[in-house]
């Protein structure tokens, strides 16, 4: 590991003075990625800002019923809140599906966001990678890319973003709150991350002097009936071939309101839209689920080795929504 | 005679491991954790490409980064001599993992090979200061897919001690005119070794560089301290070598890898001890795995369900290095009786890290393959597959035509069908399902075959009754220090608690390697040698003297029990070796004794076996599989102790789901790379893959094997990946015989 200097912010604005007065600084939260990253002289950081003291901990109700996260609320935390668990299990059960009780103990909201991808080649010094080097290739492309991407990659990088907490996000339509210099704002989960295009070393639209300050969740009653599955090669402690969030809300056999989300198959949480449109206001039945399904992944394209997430990802989708609507319409 | 209540022994109980409380208070120390004054840190440099040679290796940096100590490369490494390679052809003795004259040659053999030894003051000055060095190369063709390579494929002398291509009748033959027949290819993944404790060493030398203590983690100290010996020209009893305990083995480090002796040539430069603890990449890229194999098999039947031609051919990967085959016909050698019998291996040469031992090499990829294809036959045929094996059951050995030494695999099926409740399967796939969950069960037969190695043990008894045995074995968490304890206890009549097993160390009388499964037998055999001496030198100096009840005893008129030496027909007369002791004014006895297989492994066919039952649900829209019940009923013959050998056979079959299910190192063919070699991407089972694994045992003693007793510690891994990939084809219809079966297979 290269050498780095250490800093502790104890508010917002001296973490975000921090991080614009020194060359080449990051922030630092459970350290679970970046100190992992580090030790594998990915990350060379010359500075660290630890913003594990910020007062940015916190689980609270919004008046109209949403829900703010601190950016430091660790994922276990986060998980095993009531309001989450009661009113957004998808991301109760998606931050659940992910890691370790080890790492989620340490992990919080903000470095989960900005979590980077696992892709062997990424990894590996010695390989060509966009993501780490622009410029040098991907060699994941004719490589092992069972684990890759089958949505929105390109031919600079088909790697994908590895988190189960991002998806449920997307699928919730929460809202990142940053803060920089001077300047608040808040980002739309599905705009947060990025596609690959040809800057994949780019994986956010924060600004490298940005700290997220909190996530936001939207008042979703049907979210109620909301879940998370999250198909692997192992029963836990590895990352997401395919998952899926979703939320459905079924009146008289119709399909009212549906999100739907996808992780494991892109550079950034999958929103499904296009699924979204087919389902909604159509009649809840297995049918539709698959045409949703196909709908949506009919702009899937598979690598050598990852061709079968593209059937896994619309059986997956199926399960859910079928799973979903037979819940749903006990209640 | 009097009559008096036989304690019983301590062998066959179960006791928990004597290094158990040690390990979780932290207390056990292992090979980095030695404390030595003074100690450099080192950290290795890894080749970049897998066959050519170094152009240029540029260490400036490196040199002037903070802390550095030294960069060795092969431009300023002290000489290490070539030693023999272990686990090759070669008869000598030794530890290598390969000929390659690491540090002392510019070539290069494989992706990973260590090409710089970088030593700091501390372990992180030395790791980045490892990522400053620029190796420029003259890269070569090289030769990395097995696939490629099978037209110049070799067919190896032998395959350790048995002949690599082995013909009965004419198999090929029979195969084409049978009536019922099976012949597929099955295909395992490269796998490679994850003990949890990463490969250290810890070298310190003596000022006038004549003598070398060397703290490693290691199956096979005597060896490590014969290879250092020769490479370093020292005297080999100035070479002493620890290694008290092992975080795992499994294999991984019955060899000695490249960073050892690098380890010793660095200390020796900068003259101070060096510490070099490998990263889980670096145990990946530079300490070898199993190797992949491709194997056909293929059965033929008559009408009533016995073998007519039984053929296991295939092929292994190796390098010209260290020539490593994986026997993987080995099971089909003993289980099965065939008419016609043809066994077949070649190997083939790439420019690889050394392929090495793992877990019953040969036997664990070789039990999946066959114990497939014989379920493959049987719903073929029709047949309940653990029928199809009873009508197969050779009464002598297929292929020695010796008889067996022990052989219960009939009752193992017995007694663990009804454990498992095996008449309740359905045995038409695709019929048991519980919600979107199917369910299916599968069995298969574990096969081992039962080593002695020669070793030798000392043994002190004290005058405070209590006795210490030692012996340069190895304890990598298999429970062997218990079972000597336990075998030392009842060959000197004294308590468990009273005595207390030495070991790990070369100073201490020679003990094999810590593989074939061998320790157990082996060692204890040279145990009971040595107590047999020390209890000769006890009755001789109470059966000639006056004082003693014992005057004028034979050594068949006594026996040792409770501390003392006894009259077998009067137990009122004898003494305590306290007693002994202080009259003879000495504080101990001691005896010697080595001990080597005897003529019986010549006259038997000595093996373990184990029918294994396997239950699965697979997720029928995803394709996950999970095992919800394994059950393994093992005829290992007597059990040392319980406790301690079903935690192997449970440590076998979780590292046999891993194999079945998911674990495959993913090497890029590209570059020569492993680009999965972390446990984050290497997939081990985790707990949630492995249910409750039930055990039992069937404890019928081998009448020809010390203790009646046989190695427990690699049968548990074969036949597993057989019985999950039954089980998953009972669940689904879907027969994978490429493993791992990961859910995409299932789709
Ligand atoms: C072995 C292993 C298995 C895992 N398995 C899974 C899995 O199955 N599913 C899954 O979803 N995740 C998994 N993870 C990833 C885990 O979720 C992330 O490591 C964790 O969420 C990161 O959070 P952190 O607080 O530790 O971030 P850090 O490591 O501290 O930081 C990560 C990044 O976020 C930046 N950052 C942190 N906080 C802020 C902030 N407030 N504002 C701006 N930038 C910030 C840092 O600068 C850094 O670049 C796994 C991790 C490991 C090590």
């Amino acid at each position: 590991m290269k050498n780095f200097a250490y800093a502790r912010a104890q508010d917002a604005d001296t973490a975000v003075q921090l991080i614009t007065q020194n060359q080449n600084a990051k922030f630092l939260s459970g350290g679970t990625n970046l100190v992992d990253l580090m030790r594998e002289n990915i990350e060379q950081p010359d500075h660290l800002i630890d913003v594990t003291g910020l007062p940015l901990a916190q689980v609270e109700e919004l008046p109209g019923g949403g829900v703010s996260i601190g950016a430091l609320v660790r994922n276990s935390h986060l998980a095993a809140n009531q309001i989450i668990r009661e009113r957004y299990p998808v991301l109760s059960q998606a931050i659940l599906m992910g890691a370790s009780a080890q790492i989620r103990n340490m992990a919080t909201t903000g470095g989960n966001l900005m979590q980077r991808t696992r892709c062997y080649y990424f990894y590996d010094t010695d390989a060509r990678c966009n993501k780490r080097e622009p410029g040098t290739g991907c060699d994941a492309l004719e490589g092992f890319n069972r684990i890759h991407a089958i949505l929105g990659a390109s031919d600079d990088c088909i790697a994908t973003h590895p988190s189960d907490m991002c998806v449920a996000l997307a699928a919730l339509d929460a809202t990142v709150h940053v803060t920089g210099t001077g300047v608040e704002r808040t980002i739309p989960i599905v705009e947060f991350h990025r596609l690959p295009e040809d800057t994949p070393q780019i994986d956010t639209n924060l600004q490298p002097d940005e700290l997220i300050t909190s996530v936001e969740l939207p008042a979703l009653p049907f979210a109620r009936n909301s879940m998370y599955r999250k198909v692997r090669d192992r029963a836990s402690y590895a990352f997401a071939l395919v998952s899926v969030a979703a939320a459905l809300e079924v009146e008289d056999g119709t399909i009212k309101n549906v999100r739907l989300a996808l992780g494991g198959v892109a550079h950034k949480p999958w929103r499904a839209t296009e699924a979204e449109k087919v389902l909604t206001g159509a009649k809840a039945d297995e049918e539709i689920f698959k045409r949703a399904a196909a709908e949506e992944l009919k702009a899937a394209r598979g690598y050598k080795h990852n061709s079968f997430k593209i059937e896994l990802a619309e059986r997956t989708i199926v399960s859910v929504l079928k799973t979903l609507a037979s819940e749903g319409g006990a209640r | 005679m009097s009559a008096r209540i036989v304690k019983p022994g301590a062998i066959g109980q179960p006791f928990s491991r004597v290094d158990g409380r040690l390990k979780v208070t932290g207390k056990a120390t292992f090979a980095a954790e030695y404390k030595v004054e003074n100690v450099a840190h080192g950290a290795l440099v890894f080749s970049q490409i897998a066959r050519g040679k170094i152009k240029n290796i540029e260490t400036s940096a490196a040199r002037n980064a903070p802390g550095v100590i030294l960069v060795l490369t092969h431009e300023n490494a002290p000489e290490m001599k070539k030693t023999p390679v272990f686990g090759s052809d070669s008869e000598e003795m030794g530890a290598a993992s390969s000929s390659i004259l690491y540090l002392n040659t510019d070539e290069v053999y494989f992706n990973g090979q260590p090409v710089a030894v970088v030593v700091a003051e501390t372990l992180e000055q030395a790791e980045h200061a490892a990522t400053l060095v620029a190796v420029e190369y003259e890269e070569k063709q090289a030769k990395l897919i097995l696939q490629a390579e099978k037209p110049d494929a070799v067919l190896p002398e032998h395959i350790p001690g048995e002949p690599s291509d082995l013909k009965q009748g004419d198999a090929e033959g029979a195969l084409a005119e049978a009536l019922y027949k099976v012949d597929n290819i099955y295909t395992t993944p490269p796998f490679n070794h994850n003990a949890i404790e990463l490969h250290a060493t810890l070298a310190e030398w003596s000022e006038d560089e004549k003598s070398l203590t060397v703290y490693d983690s290691t199956q096979y100290v005597i060896g490590v301290q014969e290879m250092l010996a020769k490479k370093f020209s020292l005297r080999k009893e100035n070479v002493r070598v620890i290694g008290s305990f092992v975080g795992g083995g499994f294999g991984g480090k019955g060899n000695a890898w490249a960073h050892v002796s690098l380890t010793v040539a660095a200390a020796k430069v900068v003259k101070r001890p060096v510490k070099l603890v490998l990263s889980r990449e670096g145990v990946h890229l530079s300490v070898g795995g199993r190797t992949p194999t491709e194997q056909r098999v293929a059965l033929a039947a008559n009408d009533v369900g016995k073998l007519t031609a039984l053929i296991h051919t295939g092929f292994t990967q190796t390098t010209e290095h260290n020539n490593f085959a994986e026997q993987f016909t080995f099971p089909a050698r003993h289980l099965y009786k065939s008419e016609n019998i043809w066994l077949r291996q070649e190997m083939v040469h790439l420019d690889i890290v050394p392929n090495t031992f793992m877990r019953a090499p040969g036997e664990s990829p070789g039990t999946f393959a066959l114990e497939s294809a014989i379920d493959e036959l049987a719903h073929e045929m029709g047949i309940d597959p653990i029928e199809l094996r009873a009508r197969n059951e050779p009464d002598r050995d297929p292929v020695k035509d010796l008889p067996f030494s022990m052989r219960n695999i009939k009752e193992a099926y017995r007694v663990g069908a009804e454990m498992f409740g095996w008449s309740k399967r359905h045995a038409a796939p695709r019929t048991m399902r519980d919600g979107r969950f199917l369910i299916g069960c599968g069995v298969a037969t574990a096969f081992y075959p039962a080593y002695q190695f020669p070793a030798a043990a000392r043994v002190e008894i004290h005058a405070d009754g209590t006795a210490i045995a030692q012996s340069a074995m190895h304890e990598m968490g298999m429970g062997s220090a218990t079972a000597q304890a336990q075998n030392l206890a009842d060959e000197l009549g004294l308590s468990f608690e009273q005595v207390r097993f030495e070991y790990g160390d070369s100073n201490f009388p020679y003990a094999p390697v810590a593989g074939g499964s061998n320790s157990t037998i082996s060692v204890g055999a040279a145990v009971k040698a040595a107590c047999d001496d020390a209890k000769k030198k006890i009755h001789g100096l109470v059966g000639e003297d006056d004082a003693s009840p014992l005057k004028g005893t034979r050594f068949d008129e006594v026996e040792f029990r409770e501390g003392g030496i006894y009259r077998r027909d009067d137990a009122t007369k004898g003494e305590t070796f306290h007693a002994i002791l202080r009259r003879f004014e000495e504080d101990k006895i001691e005896g010697e004794g080595e001990a080597a297989p005897g003529a019986e492994s010549e006259k038997y066919s000595m093996g373990s076996y184990g029918a294994l039952f396997c239950e699965v649900r697979v997720d029928e829209e995803t394709g996950e599989v999970r095992v919800s019940r394994f059950l393994g009923v093992y005829d290992c013959g007597k059990i040392i102790n319980p406790k301690t050998a079903s935690s192997q056979w449970r440590g076998g079959i979780t590292m046999g789901i891993g194999m079945a299910l998911t674990e495959e190192a993913l090497f890029d063919v590209r570059k020569g790379r492993i680009v999965n070699p972390s446990l984050a991407e290497y997939h081990l089972p985790v707990n949630l893959d492995v249910p409750n694994i039930e055990i039992h045992f069937l404890d019928i003693p081998d009448p020809l094997t010390p203790m009646g007793a046989h190695g427990v510690g690699e049968i548990g891994i074969t036949g597993v990946a057989a019985a999950v990939a039954n089980a998953v084809f009972n669940a689904t219809g879907k027969r994978i015989r490429d493993l791992p079966i990961t859910l995409d297979k299932l789709l």
